[in-house]
């Protein structure tokens, strides 16, 4: 059993919530899960007690546990209440959960990102449940006059076996809201789980299949207008002048004008990323006529001036210069072919790279790259507003509600506490909902309307203002001796506009002879996180390149990486390698084991790839069958070590979804421009991975430990690419170095 | 603007609005049937699909004027309590994981099994291949389809 110090206020969260009249619970917002899941017998309570931030008991013993980040898919909706409920001892079955509003002093790092989620909550929602629990016990002691260390819980029970005492949580929830905070609380050993470990259903499943309003896009409320933004059509212009006198004079049409998201003496932050400051807006009943009236505006643009901005970073000052100018792919594509010939900077070298390649018996040297991505998450970027000089409510999809928050109050000119967020769940995020600009437009616009507006943008506004995930180049060497031993590896990454590198990353640490470089061109179109950044990259790449390398030593390339991670684990190069050479190597093993690595059937061909990012180790064995020339995945394994699994069916389901999406890029998908217009605005021009494209079978495997839980939003997504390209060579005898792979062309659509 | 009279999941409504608002957004915006979802507007995604006459269709090519007096079913009205043998498999395999496609998923696939009570992996996939999930939940999809086959 573990002890842990507790870090939770009570005093003034203590609140008791009464029943209104007709059964309808006081709720937290309109998010507020209310309803009971089929398998849920108990009717909702008379009365809560407000335990601490996270939860409440009704007297009849349900439970109210908060779920206090973003949901973007990942499941956190579910998988993070059950830490809660694990050490409060209650049955998963009397749980309802809500999602919680945007509250850091209670709820702390409320952000859906880096795959940090579970890895941060882990001890804080424990300490939640246990805390909770303890004062349960505490009451229950001072109820039956015995000692609060003889008595034990079990299925919201507690009992007191000397004196045969028993009672749920219910009935003493009111006197435990009263009990002091413990200093410290005891959290469950593992092997005495019962909710952590063991497989439950996404909480708003029945919402979900029913067509029940959770998503941004569904929130509504009364007195609503609808705004929708007119941006310029390509990067590098902006806005010069409007015409709104068709478009404001149509049908439903309230106001049309224009904004600017930042005000110049704004120093932008981290997640303040915005393609277009100034845009026009179009206000108006109804989506259909605000969509039509867009179409109606006549708007000038002009080009962009080179600008150099000052990003402030978390308290750390960044430059950024954006040049003007309108780029084209063929443009990105030069300076490719430029940057493939000049020396990058030296991020990380060992030994003596240069001698060994002057020395090689046999260089090998490949070039990899990949396109810009748009995130096209399936819901667009929308979010709701309702700014007055008082108060500012929002509602809507954000992945960093707490910076977000900053962002408005100053824009707003009005203090965080008068700034309400509710976060509703997210049709995808894939790091597009980091950015969180939308937010600021539509309480910009609320604010000029002076009535709550939803925002929102059409797919071609999302698609064609994105912050897309950067196009990269990775240009691989490895020297050979005359015994085709590896003596030397070179790495020379970069990207427009940052390097997808890694440099101590795995096969650093590996190779005694070791030089990482890198390089970055400047851009006028915004960039940022995509699913696991830069990885979702350079694992293709690398594992790609380490394929062919494996093939020109003779060596089977599951053999090949266990040797460099045996050699890691033993005898690392360097001192700063990140990644555990163990840990890794234990994925490649279990997927060689779980996939009968050697016993393929011939006419299927196998590709495998393995990665380390996100504090998680994942690698795949997949299996591909040429049907009338074309590729066909019959099946993926995918072998994972992200330390304990808290809800292993949801994990499985996010590691295929991690898997088919991987797939799904590195095979179709690209975003390409022409003069600084995206060529792909929609999805009958930008290819995302379908039904009959999808793998026929995903297995997916967990390492068995007791490591502390790592990511998983992420770490599934970069290695299939790897494990897709060495595949497709063993089908098809022809290499695939240029993603989409379906053109394999450097910066093709 | 112009008056209709739309019959959606067994109910009448009256409505005033522009002869080409897609039926998506009379659905979302005049009737707050909010489960059928907006993804591209062009019929390239799937997640606004409903059944006219039980048939499947995307809703945000149907202009409100062209509905007349046939049935529209949405999500919402696929079965009165979410007992549906599809939205019931779709639990079972916990199929979601953002669930925005969702319902645009289980009315294509409800509308292939009124169709073809049995259908083949690649009658599932060819009736499935215009609703995109890009949380990549296509496996799940299938699985689940054939789980509502079979009850």
């Amino acid at each position: 059993m573990k002890t842990i110090k507790t870090s939770i206020g009570r005093r003034s969260f203590i609140k008791r919530s009464t029943l209104a009249g007709g059964g309808i619970m006081l709720s937290f917002n309109w998010l507020a899960s209310c309803d009971m899941s089929p398998s849920q017998v108990k009717a909702l309570p008379k009365e809560w007690f407000k335990i601490n931030g996270f939860l409440k008991i009704g007297e009849n013993g349900l439970v109210t546990v908060m779920s206090p980040n973003p949901e973007i898919g990942q499941n956190v909706k579910t998988s993070m209440p059950m830490l809660v409920a694990e050490e409060l001892d209650v049955d998963w079955n009397d749980v309802i959960v809500e999602q919680a509003p945007l509250n850091t002093s209670v709820f702390k790092r409320q952000l859906a990102g880096g795959s940090q989620s579970i890895r941060q909550g882990w001890n804080s929602l424990r300490m939640a449940g246990a805390t909770a629990r303890a004062m349960l016990v505490q009451a229950a002691a001072q109820t039956w006059g015995v000692d609060a260390s003889e008595i034990t819980t079990s299925n919201g029970q507690l009992i007191h076996r000397a004196s045969g005492s028993k009672s749920g949580f219910g009935p003493m929830a009111s006197l435990a809201a009263e009990m002091e905070v413990p200093e410290e609380v005891q959290l469950k050993d593992i092997s005495d789980f019962k909710i952590i470990g063991s497989s439950r259903k996404n909480v708003d499943g029945t919402k979900i299949v029913t067509g029940q309003p959770l998503y941004g896009l569904d929130y509504s409320t009364d007195n609503m207008l609808i705004a929708m933004l007119v941006h310029p059509p390509a990067f590098g212009m902006q806005l010069k002048s409007i015409d709104e006198s068709d478009a404001a004079n149509m049908p439903g049409i309230k106001k049309v004008f224009t904004m600017k998201t930042h005000l110049e003496d704004y120093s932008l932050g981290a997640f303040d990323n915005d393609a277009f400051n100034e845009v026009a807006v179009v206000v108006g009943d109804s989506t259909w006529e605000v969509m039509k009236a867009k179409e109606a505006l006549k708007v000038e643009w002009e080009m962009s001036p080179a600008k150099k901005e000052e990003l402030n970073m978390f308290g750390r000052t960044r430059t950024i210069e954006t040049p003007a100018g309108l780029e084209s792919s063929e443009d990105h594509r030069l300076v490719f072919e430029k940057m493939a010939n000049k020396k990058g900077k030296v991020v990380r070298k060992d030994g003596t790279p240069e001698i060994m390649f002057s020395k090689a018996a046999k260089i090998i040297e490949r070039t990899y790259t990949c396109p810009f991505l748009a995130h096209n998450t399936m819901e667009p970027m929308n979010f709701y507003a309702d700014v007055t000089s008082e108060r500012a409510n929002l509602a809507g999809p954000i992945q960093t509600p707490e910076f977000m928050e900053g962002s408005i109050s100053k824009r707003l000119g009005m203090d965080k506490e008068k700034i309400d967020i509710q976060m509703t769940r997210m049709g995808g995020g894939f790091g597009r909902r980091l950015y969180g600009h939308f937010m600021t437009e539509a309480a910009v616009i609320s604010k000029e309307m002076g009535q709550p507006v939803k925002l929102i943008y059409s797919r071609e506004d999302d698609m064609t203002q994105g912050t897309y995930r950067p196009a990269y180049q990775a240009i691989y060497r490895a020297a050979l001796d005359k015994d085709d031993k590896l003596i030397a590896f070179h790495v020379k990454t970069g990207g427009i506009p940052e390097s997808p590198l890694a440099a101590n990353r795995f096969p650093a640490g590996a190779i005694d002879h070791y030089l990482a470089e890198e390089w970055e061109e400047k851009t006028n179109i915004t960039v940022g996180a995509f699913r696991a950044p830069r990885s979702n990259f350079i694992a293709g790449a690398e594992q790609s390149f380490l394929d062919e390398v494996a093939e020109a030593m003779g060596k089977d390339p599951i053999d090949f990486r266990l040797e460099l991670l045996k050699k890691a684990e033993d005898n690392p190069v360097g001192e700063n390698n990140d990644y555990e050479a163990s840990r890794y190597a234990g994925v490649v093993k279990l997927v060689k084991e779980k996939s009968n690595w050697s016993g393929a059937d011939s006419d299927i061909h196998r590709g495998t790839a393995a990665y380390y990012c996100h504090n998680s180790y994942v690698a795949n064995v997949l299996d591909l069958e040429m049907q009338n020339g074309n590729p066909v995945v019959k099946k993926v394994y995918c072998a994972i070590d992200c330390g304990i699994v808290v809800n292993p069916d949801a994990a499985v389901n996010l590691a295929e979804g991690g898997v088919v999406d991987g797939i799904g890029h590195a095979m179709y998908s690209a975003l390409t421009f022409k003069d600084g217009a995206p060529e792909q605005s929609n999805f009958d021009k930008y290819r995302l991975i379908r039904h009959s494209e999808a793998p026929k079978e995903i297995e997916v495997h967990f390492v068995d430990n007791q490591i502390d839980p790592t990511g998983l939003g992420e770490p599934p997504f970069p290695p299939i690419m790897g494990a897709m390209a060495n595949a497709i060579y063993k089908a098809t005898g022809v290499r695939r170095y240029n993603q989409p792979f379906i053109t394999d062309k450097p910066l093709a659509g | 603007m112009a008056q209709f009279e739309l019959n959606v999941n067994g109910k009448t409504h009256e409505l005033n609005v522009d002869p080409s608002t897609p039926i998506l957004w009379v659905l979302r915006d005049h009737l707050k049937l909010v489960g059928t979802k907006y993804g591209c507007g062009i019929a390239q995604c799937g997640a606004c699909t409903v059944h006219l006459n039980g048939v499947a269709v995307r809703s945000c090519q149907l202009p409100v004027s062209s509905v007349g007096n046939n049935q529209l079913t949405t999500i919402e009205g696929l079965s009165e309590k979410g007992d549906h043998p599809v939205q019931q498999a779709w639990l079972e395999h916990d199929v979601p994981q953002c669930g925005y496609c969702q319902s645009g998923q289980i009315m294509s696939a409800s509308a292939l099994l009124e169709a073809n009570t049995n259908p083949s992996d690649e009658e599932i996939e060819s009736a499935m291949n215009g609703n995109i999930c890009r949380c990549g939940t296509y496996t799940r999809i299938k699985a689940a389809i054939k789980t509502a086959a079979n009850s």
